[in-house]
This record gives C-alpha cells, sequence and structure tokens, in this order.
C-alpha cells in the first residue's frame, strides 16, 4: 500500500474519537429500543450513522418496520451518488471493485473527494481502517454502558450528530460553489422539513447541487 | 421484536447495494465534467441539510432549542480549530449545561 493509504488511514484515526462517541451515543439510544445483540449487529454489518439513527428514532415512536426501513434508507441514498463519483477510481473486476465501495463513508469519501487529482481510492480504503472498528466498538460501549445514563438527552448527546456533520461540512465548503450550495441546500431541507417525513429533506438538499450546471 | 430484525436486515442489504450502485451502474465510465461539477457539490448540499435538520427539527416541526447552543459552540470550537473530539463533547457539554438551566 502506497503513501497516501497511509495518509487516508492517519486522517481517519483523526476522526476515530469523534466517530466513537458519536456511535456511543448510538448505542446509547438503541439499547432500549432494539436490545443489547441488534444494534452492534447493525453496526458492523449496516456501518452507516446517520442511517442507522434515524431508522433507530423511527422505531423508538413505535413506527412501523416500513417507515424505520425508508428513513433509512433515504439518509443512505446519498451514498449513490458517492458511489458514483467513487467507481471510476476503484480496482478489479466489478465484485471486487462493490467490495472495496463498502468503505464508503461520509468522512472517508470527502477526504478521498478532495483532492484535485481526482477521486483517491487509497485515501478512502485508509481512512476507513481506523474507522470502522471505532464505530464498532462505540455502539458496544454505548450498549453496555448507556443504560446508567437515565436520559440521554439530559448529556446533550443528541447535539453531537449536527457538530459531528458540521466538522465535516467546513473542510467541504472551500470547493468552488459550495458554499451557496450549503446555503440553498440547507434552506431546501429546513423549508420541506415541515412537509414531509424525516429524511426526505435531507435527500432533496442535494438537488442544489445542480447549481454547478451554472458556469 | 421482529420489526427491529426485519428493519435491520432490510437495510443491511440495501446499504450493500447502494454502496455498490456505482460500480453495478457505471462501470469504469468517467462521468462528463457538467455531471462532475454536480457531484462535487452534492456533499456540501447534503451535508448542509443533516446540519440544519438535525440540529432544528423534531419530526416534522422545527424548533430552536438546547442543541442551537450546542451546534453554535461547536462552530465557535471549529473556528479556533479544536480536534473534532473536543468539537463534538463541546456541542454535548454545552447542550447539556443549556438544558440544566432551562431546566
Amino acid at each position: 500500500m502506497s503513501g497516501t493509504f497511509w495518509a487516508g488511514a492517519r486522517a481517519g484515526l483523526s476522526f476515530a474519537p469523534g466517530v466513537f462517541v458519536l456511535s456511543a451515543s448510538f448505542g446509547a439510544v438503541a439499547q432500549p429500543v432494539m436490545g443489547v445483540v441488534a444494534p452492534i449487529l447493525m453496526s458492523v454489518l449496516q456501518y452507516a450513522g446517520s442511517s442507522q439513527l434515524a431508522a433507530t428514532a423511527v422505531l423508538a415512536a413505535d413506527g412501523s418496520a416500513a417507515a424505520a426501513i425508508a428513513a433509512g434508507v433515504m439518509l443512505n441514498a446519498r451514498f449513490l451518488p458517492m458511489s458514483v463519483v467513487a467507481a471510476p477510481a476503484l480496482r478489479g473486476s466489478r465484485l471486487r471493485r462493490s467490495i472495496e465501495a463498502q468503505t464508503i463513508v461520509d468522512t472517508s469519501w470527502a477526504l478521498a473527494a478532495r483532492g484535485q487529482a481526482g477521486f483517491d481510492r487509497e485515501v478512502m480504503l485508509g481512512a476507513t481502517l481506523p474507522q470502522y472498528p471505532a464505530w464498532v466498538l462505540g455502539t458496544a460501549t454505548g450498549v453496555l454502558f448507556g443504560g446508567l445514563l437515565e436520559d440521554p438527552r439530559a448529556f446533550g448527546l443528541d447535539a453531537i450528530v449536527p457538530a459531528f456533520f458540521l466538522a465535516l461540512l467546513v473542510p467541504e465548503s472551500k470547493r468552488r460553489g459550495a458554499v451557496a450550495a450549503c446555503l440553498l441546500g440547507g434552506a431546501i431541507a429546513l423549508a420541506l422539513t415541515p412537509v414531509l417525513p424525516p429524511g426526505l429533506p435531507v435527500l432533496l438538499a442535494s438537488a442544489a447541487a445542480l447549481i454547478g450546471l451554472r458556469r | 421484536m421482529s420489526r427491529i430484525w426485519v428493519t435491520i436486515g432490510a437495510l443491511v442489504l440495501l446499504t450493500l447495494l447502494i454502496r455498490a450502485s456505482g460500480p453495478l451502474i457505471m462501470g469504469t465510465r468517467k462521468l462528463s465534467e457538467k455531471a462532475d461539477a454536480v457531484i462535487g457539490l452534492l456533499a456540501p448540499a447534503l451535508l448542509a441539510g443533516l446540519v440544519l435538520t438535525e440540529a432544528f427539527a423534531i419530526g416534522k416541526s422545527l424548533v430552536v432549542d438546547a442543541r442551537a447552543v450546542g451546534l453554535g459552540c461547536a462552530a465557535l470550537a471549529m473556528a479556533l480549530r479544536a480536534p473534532l473530539l473536543v468539537v463534538v463533547l463541546i456541542a454535548a457539554a454545552a447542550t447539556a449545561a443549556t438544558r440544566a438551566v432551562l431546566a
């Protein structure tokens, strides 16, 4: 593995403590709803923070499986364009590339997409390496010890998610047209929140990226 | 309980397919320059939507509550170049403190 793989791993390592805390807050919220095994298994096999949090929120509110799946998929729908961007940079057979694409998470993808020389596959693979165990261990910790907190909200755990995404957004905003895309995307999401089910407003915020066509 | 396992099973499978969608649909074809410009702006657009809905929405209602204070303090910490862990802990602490004061 080359230098950019390890540069990615170092960058991923700097995210790991934050990922751990975010994941622990997922575990703490999920345990009363799903028990001990299910949240951990979900983190091992799905590994998609905002989707897991959204589906859990629906189940906690006594929503149906269909509603929880829809919310989870909508928050993950952004992986679709992200995967399309990453695809030409991945290596090997179609199966091998599909497996490599499983390392897509917001942080790693954003790090890999930031370079000037196109999407850097090794940065993404490297950055996910330390974050995946941090995510799984965080959930296990939250599930096992979250019960000690009577009310996670009293500890402000629900503010960790927006703060985490804000930290991802700031380096992104240096890209040309990014500030306009942020403002428009944010406005779309807020405007649609009262009228659409949770998850959809965020997905539709992606339409703001169409301002990239104006050159 | 089955409601939970159905949700997890479906989300695991669908997430796997969504992540693989690029290689499965696009193969190794490159994107046009215009598509590239649009896709480059997807992350900021989506992340901005995520930040605002996670901070100001409860279900379908928009509210300004203690999370807004947490987010503001997180932004301040980021402006001072604090590491990610410090940023999220400050967000949680500021939100918790605001709730304690308002309660």
